[in-house]
Order: structure tokens, then C-alpha cells, then sequence
């Protein structure tokens, strides 16, 4: 029996640069940037400014009762996946062949945080019921579950910036092994707040150009600070090709390999000579049965901080392939 | 100075609706908060907090399961609260 091939059939986001993903596309394409001063009681305590908020704020679309039972990051996982779900022409399904794998980096910070406050100023039997479920980095991931009533599983990836690109992987692989036919599958992040801020500031990974907040976010620049901090989530519906083809599904792409692998390093630096990198991309390479003659595009993580980038790019230079030939693209009348 | 049990019912109707989003209309003495109201155990507890701060009254964990309908919350906070 061949291997049982994914692809992408619907697409959901709510982003810094739009509520939905037309017009986060729209925008992205015609470079506008979701960057922009954060309110004064964020920041007072630090030396950044600025900050990337989504630009919908879920209260424009969505329900008054249904946001208080809901973390930020949990509204983002609902606004994004009823997007991609209706996108993908929400498809008949069993649901013990539905899943759901839906990752964040840090989960409900702001819940945590604010129900400290809560317990501190008004006492504990002032602490919400909700507060665990709305404070658990699972918490998006099952609200989305309990939505669409998904029974094959509800997963979240915990992988600081690779969370989401994680979610998408183990998606893959349950659709491969025959867990599901269907997974809603993406990332989201809410953790725009003076404490975990101050934390990022604390490392000195936050960019500091607050006079310039749309000009702040610039991987492999000469003159990057640093990242900044935004917020929302993106999520897509992968789908067996199989299934998709036989309901006349529009289909986005096809998911055809994946590689991971870890530096063994550092908690936050990347390795400068290690071959994490390289290694997950020839495994990816492999699991999709392409060469590196076959790649048009690389995403980097491109995070605009003095080190990441210099590793990152430093690595590619050396070690792929891949890169090598995208760089043929770069010149002219090639 | 007591409460009325018709002032009773209308502040349960505001917290109730502002909890679980239940269209104050819909509730009424008889209605059961669960079977009828579809109110969860999660958002019972937000609702017997509210009332407690609203009323200035007690209600013990313990009662909180011996009240099923409305009749039975307003009735006792009425009952704590004279």
C-alpha cells in the first residue's frame, strides 16, 4: 500500500496584518507592517515600545459570553479555525476521523497573570472556574476540538517558536498513520503583556527602535535590534488527498515531508556550527523524496536578532544546498 | 433591610445572563439550571459568586447542590438574607 499523501485544503489566521487571511495576504504582499506602539501600561517599566497586536481584536467577531470562558490565545484558535474550517467548505466527516493539533509557545499567560492579580487583590473565591481551562497551553487546541466535535485526537506541540510548524508536522503524521483524514492544525500566541515583555526584554532579544515601530522587525539587516513581540494565530485544514479529491476539495498544496531535529546547545542561542539545520532539512528532503534542486522557497526563521540571523544565514551558506540554488533565482536573467 | 423575592429574581436574571449568556427572558422561578438553562458546573460557580457578592449573603458549597432551579436560589438567598 503507498504512503497515504496530506495536503492543505483550507486556510484561517488572524494576524497583526489582518482578521482573516485575504486580508492578511493583501496586506503582507503590498509590505505594510503590523507593528505599532503598545499601550503605556504594557511598556512603562521597559525600554521597548512596540509591539505587534492583531489588528481584529476578537470582540469585533465573536460573542461577549463566549470570550469571557476564553483565553486570548483560545479566541485566536476559534477565529482562526472557523475561518480555515468554512474555507475547506466545512467537510462532511466521521468524527473519530477528525483531529485537532493546535500549538502555542506559552499557552494562557495573560489568564495566569491576570487571576494572580485577582487572587492577590480580591481573594481567591474571586478566582474564575474557568481560570485552568483557560490558562492551559492545551486550552486552544480543545476548545477547537469541542467545536467541531473532533474525536480522533487533540494535540499541542510545545516548542518555543517551532511550536506551530511543529503542530503542522505531527498533523502529518497522524493523517499519514492513519489516526485521521482530517486535522485542523496551526499555532497560536497571545502573550502581549508586561510580563513576559519584560521577560523578552530581559534578554535583550526585543528591538528597541520605538521611534520607527513599522521598520523594527528587519532579519539579516545590517542595523536589527532585535524581534518584536506580536500575537494571533494560523491554522490550516490538512486533509488526506484521497478524501479531498473525492469531494472536490480545493487543494492549497501538499504537505510532502517533513525533518526535525534539535541543536543539543544552548536554551535560546542556536548552535553556530551545529547541523540541526542542515540535518532536518536533508531528512525533510528525504521524506519527500525531492533534492534541494527542487526548493523555490525557504521560510527562515528570521528572527531579526543580532546572533539568530548571522547563525541562520551563516548556516545556509555553508551547509545547503537549497540555498545555494534559491540564490541562482536572485540574479538576474537566470 | 430584606430583600423581595421579585428583587431577588431580577438580579439572578442579570448574573445568569451575564455568565452564561441565557436571554433573561427565558428565566424563570421554575426553570432547573441545568436541564433547562443548560448552565455548567463551571459557570453554577461563577453564578453563586456573583450572587453572594450581589446579595450579601452565604451560600455554603453544600447548599449549592440542593439548589436545582432558580426557585431554589432566590428562595434562599431571600431566606439568608433577612
Amino acid at each position: 500500500m503507498s504512503r497515504r499523501r496530506v495536503v492543505v485544503t483550507g486556510l484561517g489566521a488572524t494576524t497583526p496584518l489582518g482578521g482573516d487571511v485575504p486580508t492578511t495576504w493583501a496586506h503582507l504582499i503590498a509590505g505594510k507592517s503590523g507593528v505599532r506602539t503598545l499601550p503605556e501600561e504594557i511598556t512603562s517599566q521597559l525600554n521597548v515600545a512596540i509591539g505587534a497586536p492583531v489588528a481584529v481584536e476578537p470582540s469585533e467577531v465573536m460573542d461577549r459570553v463566549e470570550m469571557r470562558r476564553l483565553d486570548r490565545s483560545e479566541q485566536f484558535a476559534l477565529i482562526a479555525s472557523r475561518e480555515a474550517w468554512k474555507d475547506a467548505g466545512a467537510p462532511e466527516i466521521a468524527k473519530e476521523r477528525l483531529g485537532v493539533v493546535i500549538a502555542s509557545g506559552i499557552g494562557g499567560v495573560i489568564t495566569l497573570l491576570d487571576s494572580y492579580d485577582t487572587l492577590k487583590t480580591k481573594g481567591a473565591r474571586l478566582v474564575s472556574p474557568h481560570t485552568v481551562p483557560m490558562l492551559m497551553p492545551n486550552g486552544p487546541a480543545a476548545n477547537v476540538g469541542l467545536e467541531l466535535g473532533a474525536r480522533a485526537g487533540v494535540h499541542t506541540p510545545v516548542s518555543a517558536c517551532a511550536s506551530g510548524a511543529e503542530a503542522v508536522g505531527y498533523a502529518l503524521e497522524m493523517i499519514r498513520t492513519n489516526r485521521a483524514d482530517i486535522i485542523v492544525a496551526g499555532g497560536v500566541e497571545a502573550a502581549i503583556h508586561a510580563l513576559p515583555m519584560a521577560g523578552f526584554a530581559s534578554m535583550k532579544a526585543l528591538s528597541t527602535r520605538n521611534d520607527a515601530p513599522e521598520k523594527a522587525s528587519r532579519p539579516y539587516d545590517l542595523n536589527r535590534d532585535g524581534f518584536v513581540l506580536g500575537e494571533g494565530g494560523g491554522v490550516l485544514v490538512l486533509e488526506e488527498y484521497e478524501h479531498a479529491k473525492a469531494r472536490g476539495a480545493k487543494i492549497y498544496a501538499e504537505i510532502a515531508g517533513q525533518g526535525l531535529t534539535s541543536d543539543g546547545y544552548h536554551i535560546a542561542a542556536p548552535d553556530p556550527e551545529g547541523s540541526g539545520v542542515t540535518r532536518a532539512i536533508a531528512i525533510a528532503l528525504a521524506d519527500a523524496g525531492l533534492t534541494p534542486r527542487d526548493i523555490v522557497h525557504l521560510n527562515a526563521h528570521a528572527t531579526s536578532t543580532p546572533a539568530g540571523d548571522v547563525a541562520e544565514a551563516m548556516h545556509f551558506k555553508k551547509h545547503s544546498v537549497a540555498m545555494l540554488h534559491m540564490l541562482q533565482y536572485l540574479q538576474p536573467n537566470q | 433591610m430584606a430583600l423581595t423575592h421579585d428583587a431577588v429574581l431580577a438580579g439572578i436574571k442579570e448574573i445568569v445572563e451575564e455568565v452564561a449568556g441565557i436571554p433573561a427572558a427565558s428565566i424563570e422561578m421554575g426553570k432547573n439550571f441545568t436541564d433547562d438553562l443548560d448552565v455548567d458546573s463551571l459557570s453554577m460557580v461563577e453564578v453563586v459568586v456573583a450572587a453572594e457578592e450581589r446579595f450579601g449573603v452565604k451560600i455554603p458549597d453544600e447548599q449549592v447542590t440542593e439548589l436545582k432551579t432558580v426557585g431554589d436560589a432566590v428562595n434562599f438567598i431571600v431566606s439568608q438574607a433577612k
